[in-house]
């Protein structure tokens, strides 16, 4: 009984339902942290340079780069979602849930190349 | 959800569509060489183009993310009405706050 209830957890666009939700939860818990480093500029350049040579440490780059993919699959995810909200339906859901997690992934890797 | 919710969270979602897609431009851009206070301000600083593409960007995500936030705390969370409500107009007030500083902060000469 509770693998029947739970069996519609192995489709794949559930799986992308669920990468939606908690990437904008992650960014939205991370807006403020970001916001408020920006603000720092507001006590000149070098308050907001000290700031970011603490992000050329490594875990940090690494951090950055989850982040950049957390956004670009949020948008990518999202942008599926307002095609089906508002235009015709298409065929291939599942393939086109799977090229925006791998696109997202190429923009974070590049980043992660460009960043290091 | 109620509908001005979902319409007032998919068109926030539509208008940053562009602007998120710049952003990570930009990121990935600014990032090549390390990345600067120096550059990042220069870029930013005295330019109408940025402080209205950012003004624009945190105003939209202060409206998008509380959205969201209260349909997962509705769904995930003993929270829902009257309390989810309250919480994600904080979190909303709060980003629209923090956000429109930080633009200040990058923008204003």
């Amino acid at each position: 009984m509770k693998g029947a209830r739970l069996q519609h957890r192995t489709n794949l666009l559930w799986l992308a339902a669920l990468v939606h939700r908690l990437s904008g939860l992650a960014l939205a818990i991370f807006l403020p942290l970001h916001f408020w480093a920006l603000g720092l500029a507001l006590g000149g350049e070098a308050s907001l340079g000290n700031f970011l040579r603490w992000t050329d440490a490594w875990f940090v780059k690494l951090s950055e780069t989850g982040l950049v993919f957390l956004l670009a699959v949020h948008l990518l995810g999202g942008l599926r979602l307002l095609v089906i909200e508002n235009l015709a339906w298409r065929d291939g859901q599942k393939q086109l849930a799977t090229l925006a997690a791998a696109i997202s992934a190429a923009i974070a890797f590049v980043f992660l190349v460009q960043a290091l | 959800m109620n509908v001005r919710l979902y319409i007032a969270q998919r068109l926030t979602a539509a208008v940053m569509v562009p602007l998120v897609a710049v952003h990570l431009a930009v990121i990935v851009y600014a990032t090549r060489h390390g990345l600067s206070a120096a550059d990042m301000l220069s870029r930013t600083r005295g330019s109408l183009a940025w402080a209205l593409f950012y003004g624009i960007f945190v105003v939209a995500a202060a409206i998008h993310a509380p959205i969201g936030i209260r349909t997962v705390l509705a769904e995930w969370s003993p929270v829902r009405g009257r309390g989810a409500d309250l919480i994600a107009t904080g979190i909303g007030l709060l980003l629209l706050a923090l956000g429109l500083r930080a633009v200040a902060a990058v923008v204003l000469p």
